[in-house]
């Protein structure tokens, strides 16, 4: 099982790299791996009658995270799917795109996209499941992507990011939070402990991350705007991710968390609201647009609007019909997005306004059409018939508000019936403009896949049975369906239910041949364009991204003060406030002091004046003389309180660098005379406290009493181990000579340092 | 005494930083020696301060005893002093390049601040 999700991956590889062949004449090859996958899954399909199948693989057990696979019936049905409309898409876009320069980039997506939703569908561990799940959404991001020369394709694609990239987000916070709640990560076990989580406190939480997730994913509204705009990729892409499949990830993870989070009040009403609101907005959406694909977009919303409100109304009756319809959408929804691509290809537009009287120069193309639409409708003796008796029986059947939930029902399937009869018939009837005429049939990949799927919709619709008891009552199981329904058929007898079923179609063809397709109502709907979910989220972006940008220009000026200045305010701020807050200064007068003496007195003013000085003058040589007087000082401070060593050295180095400064000086201007007071005086504040902090830092450790056990070592070793009487000198090139070597290291790279620049010649007239 | 030496420590730090945030470039330089000087001898504070009684083991003596002036932080105030001579007199060279170079003390003429994006 493992080795099937992982195969795509592999061959996503194998695809990268061998550019020539595939898009040379092995096109069709890709589509061979799809196809062994769907034998595979289609061979597994009898064992699941006695029950799910698993298969334990360990990943990270020790944090309960292991890569479990579980083929119940709703894997099954989305593996089926998957691999079915796969092979299609393969063959498909082997034609559509033959030819083009990054093909194999092409195949290498799709194949990482297939592997990763099988990967979802079959994960029996939330943190796989999340894995995969964000692997679609990144794959899913190139395909739309696809043409990346265009700027709307790349727009798109990172809006799609960015929404599905967000759910995904908050889907692994509701994750954890269910992993931690349950104490599991295994959806097995969850499963054979529903309803326990309802009654926990988080459930809220969880509901509206794992909601979060879900919508944005399946274009629920308001987050639908992504899926209209991904339609800029290839058309094989739209069929396959953005109507048969990936946007249905969201309605998986809903129908999979049925059973463990479903059945309460907030879960129920959520959906049926979310639901029934993207249902019937994309559904009037789709009345005006004229571009195919766009129509076919605003029409997958509504599907997976119905499917979202399916589940939300949550009894047996809404369950059986979400799994069919699931099946029944993708098999029409993606044979109609095939035969628009087919238009596309071959006339170069998709206005449905152009295309005109297509049937007589590709009549395999119009039949799928035909029949894909007619599905779309529910016409009887066609699938798209039973899933929608399906629904209306669900709906007519609620617990609560049934009736409108059927007018919603049926307001939605009128628009559905009319977008299908949009892409599917309308094409291909009436007279062929002369510009058509040299028109002929293309390729035969590119037209079977969607005659097959167009067919099967019949070929189920008239054998219901087929689907019946192998996969839909499977799927019914696996979401928590318990009471036992009738069985799928064709005939239901005269009831409402065939009433309504009658006035969706009458209606649906009404407004189909009474109304065409324009873009009159646009500008009455674009005036609310500002207040749309899409304007605000590309205003947020813009906001977040200007707010950075104010950000980053805050604390990057440029300015090495402004650095210094920001580093300092933060560090007193920090220790100010805990010295405030927390410590008590006290100067303990007994312990800590000995008493001031004259010299002391005198070489402490003499370096306040020297301080002095050094930051009031404005003359060079007087500062740098005032330095150095500081520095002598302190070298008078080591002398007195005895650090011999340390006052020669200083000494010593005070006056080198002393000699340096003035040898360099000489050549330098006067300081700039820059006196802006407020300038001053925040600085000399904001220095003054700093201070102040170090002093009382200081003050405070020297309250603490001081340990002398390293010390004490070194006073009684150093003339018995290291034969030497100043202990000072001993430490530095006896105890700790490496450390020693390191600094003269040290010393000699900024010697070399030193004497490189003095030697550099450099031509300032040239160099600047 | 050891309040003289807090207050100066204080004193050296503020004056420091009072001088690093100026825009030439030689008080920079300026206030990084004073900071290096309040560093030292606020290692030297906390070390404990003893007056005349060095480190040094008599000529007699094997081994230090009584009071003693505590050797670790005069060490490692040493090995402070080197190296900050060290940084010291390469960032002086450096100056005196970069004058020779833009004709200036002026930090604001080395800037090249990030422009937005």
């Amino acid at each position: 099982m493992i080795i099937a999700v992982l195969s795509g991956f592999f061959f996503a590889i194998i695809a990268l790299l061998s550019g020539k062949p595939i898009r040379k004449n092995m096109g069709w090859i890709p589509a061979l791996l799809p196809l062994t996958l769907f034998i595979y899954f289609f061979s597994l399909l009898p064992a699941l009658a006695s029950g799910p199948l698993r298969f334990k693989y360990e990943w990270v057990p020790s944090m309960g995270v292991n890569a479990d696979m579980k083929l119940d019936g709703l894997s099954m049905l989305f593996c089926l799917l998957i691999t079915g409309i796969g092979t299609g898409v393969f063959l498909y876009a082997s034609y559509y795109l033959k030819g083009h320069q990054y093909l194999n980039r092409f195949f290498c997506y799709l194949s990482i996209f297939m592997a990763a939703m099988l990967g979802m569908v079959l994960a029996d561990n939330l943190v796989l499941l999340f894995v995969f799940w964000e692997l679609t959404s990144i794959s899913s991001f190139f395909l739309i992507g696809f043409n990346n020369e265009e700027k709307i394709s790349r727009r798109n694609a990172l809006m799609a990011l960015t929404i599905t990239g967000a759910g995904g987000f908050l889907l692994m916070a509701g994750c954890i939070l269910i992993g931690s709640a349950s104490g599991t990560y295994s959806i097995n076990s969850l499963l054979a402990s529903a309803g326990n989580l309802q009654q926990h406190t988080l459930y809220g939480w969880m509901l509206l991350f794992i909601f979060a997730g879900a919508f944005t994913k399946s274009a629920q509204f308001p987050f639908h705007f992504w899926l209209p705009g991904a339609m800029v990729a290839p058309t094989p892409v739209s069929a396959y991710l953005h109507s048969a499949t990936m946007v249905k990830a969201g309605i998986y993870l809903l129908a999979r968390f049925t059973p463990i989070l479903g059945h309460t009040a907030p879960w129920n009403i959520t959906l049926m609201i979310v639901g029934g609101i993207t249902m019937l907005y994309s559904a009037f959406h789709s009345l005006q647009r004229t571009d195919l694909k766009e129509i076919l977009a605003y029409s997958t919303i509504a599907a997976l609007g119905i499917l979202v409100f399916l589940l939300g109304v949550g009894t047996d009756a809404a369950l059986l019909a979400a799994a069919a319809f699931i099946l029944v959408h993708a098999l029409y929804k993606a044979a109609l997005f095939m035969v628009a691509g087919i238009l596309d290809h071959e006339t170069g537009t998709r206005h449905v306004g152009l295309l005109r009287g297509l049937g007589k120069v590709m009549w395999p193309v119009a039949t799928a059409g035909l029949l894909a639409a007619l599905s779309s409708a529910g016409v009887p003796l066609t699938y798209g018939f039973i899933g929608k008796d399906l629904i209306y029986e669900a709906t007519l059947h609620a617990p609560s508000f049934a009736v409108l939930l059927t007018a919603v029902a049926v307001l939605t399937n009128i628009f559905v019936l009319y977008a299908g009869f949009q892409a599917g018939i309308r094409p291909f009837a009436g007279e062929l403009p002369q510009q058509y005429r040299q028109l002929h049939l293309p390729g035969w990949r590119l037209w079977i896949p969607p005659l097959v799927l167009a067919l099967l919709g019949v070929v189920f619709g008239l054998l219901p049975s087929l689907t019946d008891e192998a996969l839909i009552r499977q799927v019914y199981t696996s979401i928590g369906g318990q009471g036992t329904l009738p069985p799928l058929k064709i005939w239901h007898g005269f009831n409402t239910v065939l009433l309504l079923s009658g006035i969706t179609l009458v209606a649906g063809c009404l407004l189909y041949f009474l109304y065409a397709p324009s873009a009159a109502f646009r500008p009455l709907t674009d005036k609310w364009q500002h207040f749309s979910p899409e304007a605000i989220t590309i205003k947020c972006s813009r906001a977040f991204l200007k707010f950075s940008n104010w950000y980053t220009n805050l604390f990057h000026s440029g300015y090495l003060r402004a650095y210094v200045s920001i580093i300092i305010i933060f560090i007193t701020c920090l220790l100010g406030l805990k010295l405030v807050l927390d410590v008590k200064v006290y100067f303990d007068i007994k312990t800590n002091i000995s008493g001031i003496r004259l010299y002391d007195a005198v070489v402490f003013a003499i370096i306040l004046a020297a301080i002095w000085k050094s930051v009031s003058t404005s003359s060079r040589i007087n500062a740098v003389a005032s330095l150095s007087v500081v520095g002598y000082c302190i070298c008078l401070l080591f002398v007195i309180y005895s650090a011999p060593d340390l006052a020669m050295t200083q000494f010593t180095i005070d006056t080198l660098t002393v000699v340096l400064f003035v040898l360099v000086l000489f050549r330098l201007p006067p300081f700039l005379k820059i006196n802006d007071r407020k300038v001053i005086l925040r600085d000399a504040v904001l220095a003054a406290l700093f201070g102040a902090v170090i002093s009382i830092i200081a003050l405070e450790a020297m309250n603490e009493p001081t340990t002398k056990e390293i010390s004490r070592f070194y006073a009684e070793n150093a003339y018995v181990m290291a034969k030497g009487k100043n202990v000072v000198n001993v430490m530095l090139v006896d105890f700790r000579g490496f450390d020693t070597l390191v600094e003269i290291t040290v010393l000699t790279i900024a010697a070399l340092g030193v004497y490189s620049l003095m030697k550099l010649r450099v031509n300032s007239t040239t160099k600047e | 005494m050891e309040l003289l030496l807090l207050i100066l420590i204080g004193i050296l730090y503020a004056t420091g930083i009072f001088m690093m945030l100026r825009r030439s470039m030689v008080k920079l330089l300026i206030g990084l020696i004073l900071l290096g000087n309040g560093a030292n001898m606020l290692i030297f504070l906390l070390g404990g301060i003893t007056r005349g009684k060095p480190p040094i083991i008599g000529e007699t003596d094997k081994v230090l005893t009584g009071v003693y002036a505590d050797p670790v932080p005069q060490s490692l105030i040493l090995t402070a002093i080197v190296i900050s001579f060290g940084l010291q007199a390469f960032a002086i060279v450096l100056l005196k390049r970069v004058h020779a170079l833009i004709q200036t003390d002026d930090l604001n003429d080395l800037n090249t601040p990030d422009t937005s994006i």
